[in-house]
């Protein structure tokens, strides 16, 4: 009854924000901003809740807590205790997960579409209804540390590359790994955890995002029924951390048990949401697919095929972070070279940038995949789901997606190498390079192996 | 993605996932989708088609039946063979294969499983598009080089491939599995190859592989697209058209059953111990398929509410992600079992999976349970064919393993009729828990 009265009340005070094309917004009267994108294609729904939290909201000491609190967000409410929230799903027929990146922390569901509703009662109940039990959390911590042992601990590159991040960002939220530092997982306690989620899981710091076989209206109308009785908190911004300009080259050595040397390097370099001028971010997005758009690229046209001097190069560019970020190289030295040979093979790239301007052809070639793309990512409303949660979540807004492809088409040859000239310089620049021990009597550094008094 | 992007998932996404969406053909739905078209080209590659009009593009498979099961006692020769093809063509050179496509704005892709190797291509459908990507992918297909600069090159790339997966403990131990499962047998032959097997391998060895086994009656296409069957028709001859008939290759050989258990430790420097067990499973077309497909959902394939889980994960924290699977192939894949712990844990873990593993073969699932897993099967259906992506590979499978064309359709009603008793008859008639290999990875305490 009472849900029902205040689910009225609600609807006479929300405010639909309507767009062009197919994608609806909405905001709850208690701050929840709901988008709804149709796509009618096959009787699927994803809903996704994200969160304005991620490692890089974090501090020393309680790094990996927003991860920690993700594995925690399935571990059980009074009204559905440890467990229930997968089996229903999964008796529902859908599919569920959740992730949780440096800038937000999302969790979705895909089901069949007449069961959206039990996505939303679920997702509802546990924003403001967490228990956070001890014994829960003591279990499931474990579970994260096996989980940091197989995807950083044993992995040799993503080692590499979480050292990286540690010196490459002083200060920035961005120096942080998202899976946390061993030991602060092992000294993380409930209490952190609660004043965690009680910081940043309210409506006003989420985003509903629905992507599929739906009809807007209803959608809004059961999105209020489940999550407008829900209470806002008041929400502190995350202060800004602008990371200290860098002052010359940085380097650090590796060195593990591995097979095959790896070399990662990155250039600090501004993204769309804090560009003085937004053509910079778009300049460094093209600049990066000339890198490393598919095989006709210049790292695999140059360095793998060219030069043979890598096995495998990459280039990297997020263009939608929230904080000022790194367009990131990366390779594997092709068997006969030197990490440091291709080290200066990818710089002799960059500097190539720098020194000259970008064919028409090449330019009109890479844009035109970087149109294609946005052609073939709607194939997938998950996809689809993430671009529009990532960029509401880092408060840039939905309309960067409706610019990004007459933006890419302005991008000139001569924006591309000004921003090589004013971003890729030596004294912006880390360099981190894997150097492998023998793999047979290799003493790898381990984290110090877990003993109760850490948990308990 | 790049370190910049990283996400982590709250399940163990990689394992589990790859194993479901690759290797278990899973339920699809026709009122999400149109029928099947099944036809085969003048040169008798058999294609499969579902035209998808709603957005501007064409997705295509183009499958051999010439993975790493047909090494012929050449690890990774057919994983390299399928690297060279788009590496230097007809007239053109890997770098102008690469430059046309990129100005198409099309994306070819190659691989190679141990039964199939594969082309693929993601292009936009207007015709100024699509018609030049399907030359290139001819191209591609009938004409491809193996010049010497080119493997070379390709072979020094899988030579460090192989070097990267001997430094992570997840796939030193999927090669050891297929090792001590299959022996010299074809699926025991690593699909990337190893050091040395690489090393030993030249130019003419791949074009020969190339000769025998890219030839239409080995092929088939699949193809999902905003085209019509008329289109359809025609690119499936402007794709594979000027391939030789050829023949396709006899089958192979049947898996021989292990006669005894068996456990291997391999020495690895890690902070956890990655453990796999199994043995040979079933294969694609297999009576016993649905009942064991069923009952593996309950226990270690259903995500985090599986037995496996529940024990390992959920009630002691031991292991991010465990799981097991059935990986039908066309000869008897295998059934397996993983986890990874912290060292100090291994035997506790390995020790839990065998007794839930037993108890299981032992009693079966409880009605309760198989209810669930086919709620789940059955109500997650649309979710398998939901994008062109995910229907062009189902639709190469069928085509791959000659499954009936309502394999699709029929699929929720035969799990529907999966009872408790054939799932506990399937797994006492098929699982041995006395009779499988078992490997263990890490450092020892």
């Amino acid at each position: 009854m009472f849900r029902v009265v205040l689910w009225i009340l609600l609807f006479a005070l929300a405010m639909p924000a309507a767009m062009a094309g197919p994608v609806h917004q909405y905001r709850l009267d208690n701050g929840l901003k709901v988008i709804v994108k149709e796509d009618h294609r096959a009787p699927v729904v994803v809903s996704q809740v994200w969160y304005k939290v991620g490692s890089s909201y974090e501090h020393s000491g309680i790094t990996g807590i927003s991860h920690v609190l993700e594995h925690m967000m399935f571990q059980g409410t009074k009204k559905y205790p440890a467990g229930d929230f997968s089996r229903i799903i999964a008796e529902n027929g859908g599919t569920e997960n959740a992730f949780t990146s440096r800038d937000y922390t999302a969790y979705f569901q895909m089901l069949a579409k007449s069961r959206l509703p039990v996505s939303f009662r679920l997702e509802a109940d546990r924003m403001r209804n967490l228990l956070l039990k001890k014994k829960e959390f003591e279990k499931e911590v474990r579970v994260v540390m096996e989980e940091r042992r197989m995807r950083t601990d044993d992995n040799p590159e993503a080692l590499t590359a979480e050292r990286f991040d540690a010196v490459a960002y002083a200060n920035s939220g961005y120096h942080i790994p998202v899976i946390g530092w061993m030991n602060d997982l092992q000294h993380l306690t409930v209490a952190d955890l609660k004043a965690w989620y009680h910081r940043f899981y309210a409506p006003n710091n989420a985003i509903l995002v629905v992507v599929g076989d739906v009809d807007p209206a209803h959608v809004y109308a059961l999105a209020k029924r489940y999550f407008g009785p829900l209470k806002p908190s008041k929400i502190q911004p995350p202060k800004p951390r602008q990371e200290v300009e860098q002052k010359g080259i940085r380097r650090i050595v590796i060195n593990v048990p591995a097979e095959t040397p790896y070399v990662l390097m990155g250039y600090h370099v501004p993204v769309l949401r804090t560009a003085k001028d937004p053509q910079d971010a778009y300049a460094l997005e093209v600049l990066s697919a000339i890198l490393d758009a598919g095989d006709s690229a210049r790292l695999a046209r140059n360095l793998v095929r060219g030069s043979q001097v890598a096995a495998s190069a990459d280039a990297g560019y997020n263009l939608y972070a929230r904080q000022d970020s790194l367009l990131m190289l990366d390779g594997v030295p092709a068997t006969g070279h030197t990490a440091d040979q291709l080290e200066q093979a990818l710089r002799e790239q960059i500097a190539e940038l720098r020194d000259k301007p970008v064919s028409e052809a090449e330019l009109e070639r890479v844009k035109t995949q970087l149109v294609a793309e946005k052609t073939y990512h709607q194939d997938s409303q998950f996809y689809q789901g993430m671009q529009i949660g990532t960029v509401e979540s880092v408060g840039l807004g939905l309309s960067v997606l409706d610019q990004y492809i007459p933006r890419i088409r302005s991008v000139t040859a001569k924006q591309v190498q000004a921003v090589a000239r004013k971003y890729l310089v030596d004294n912006h620049l880390t360099v981190a390079v894997l150097k492998p021990l023998p793999m047979k009597d290799g003493h790898r550094p381990r984290p110090r192996p877990l003993g109760g008094e850490h948990v308990r | 993605m790049f370190a910049d992007g990283i996400v982590t998932n709250r399940v163990g996404g990689w394992c589990r996932s790859w194993s479901a969406a690759l290797l278990l053909l899973l339920p699809a739905v026709s009122w999400a989708m149109a029928p099947i078209q099944h036809w085969q080209t003048a040169n008798g590659a058999r294609v499969y088609f579902v035209p998808a009009p709603e957005l501007p593009m064409v997705d295509v498979r183009v499958v051999f039946d010439a993975g790493s099961a047909r090494d012929n006692g050449h690890p990774g020769l057919a994983h390299l063979t399928n690297a060279l093809l788009d590496q230097g063509a007809g007239e053109l050179t890997a770098d102008q294969i690469a430059d046309r496509l990129a100005g198409l704005g099309a994306q070819l892709s190659t691989g190679a499983m141990r039964d199939m190797a594969w082309v693929s291509l993601r292009t936009l459908s207007a015709p100024d598009r699509l018609d030049p990507a399907a030359d290139l992918v001819a191209k591609v297909l009938t004409q491809p080089a193996f010049k010497k600069v080119a493997f070379d090159r390709e072979q020094q790339r899988l030579i460090v491939a192989a070097r990267q997966r001997d430094q992570q403990p997840s796939a030193v131990a999927e090669q050891a599995f297929y090792r001590d499962v299959y022996g010299e047998q074809p699926y025991g032959s690593p699909p990337g190859g190893t050091v040395d097997s690489l090393q030993g391998l030249n130019p003419e060895d791949a074009r020969g592989f190339y000769l025998r086994y890219y030839v239409a009656h080995n092929a088939t296409v699949a193809i999902v697209g905003a085209l019509d069957t008329k289109q359809a028709h025609s690119l499936a001859e402007r794709l594979v058209g000027k391939l030789p008939a050829g023949q396709a290759p006899d089958p192979l050989p049947k898996v021989r059953d292990l006669t005894h258990g068996k456990t291997q430790r391999v020495d690895f420097p890690a902070s956890q111990t990655t453990i796999l067990m199994g043995a040979p499973g079933v294969t694609r077309t297999d009576p016993d398929y649905f009942a064991l497909y069923v009952g593996n959902y309950v226990l270690g394939g259903g995500g985090l509410v599986s037995r496996l889980n529940e024990q390992i994960r959920e009630k002691r924290g031991l292991s991010y992600s465990v799981y097991s699977y059935f990986a039908p192939m066309a000869r008897r894949g295998p059934f397996l079992l993983g986890l990874q712990t912290r060292n100090d844990k291994a035997g506790e873990a390995l020790d839990l999976m065998k007794k839930v593993l037993d108890r299981y073969v032992k009693n079966g699932p409880t009605a309760k349970e198989v209810e669930a897993a086919k709620k789940n099967i059955t109500g997650g259906f649309p979710l398998r064919v939901d994008t062109n992506a995910k229907i062009v590979e189902y639709l190469a499978m069928i085509g791959y393993y000659r499954l009936p064309l309502d394999y699709l359709k029929t699929f929720n009603r035969k799990v529907q009729a999966v009872t408790r008793e054939q799932i506990h008859a399937a797994f006492q008639r098929r699982v041995h828990p006395d009779r499988m290999v078992t490997v263990i990875v890490g450092g020892r305490q």
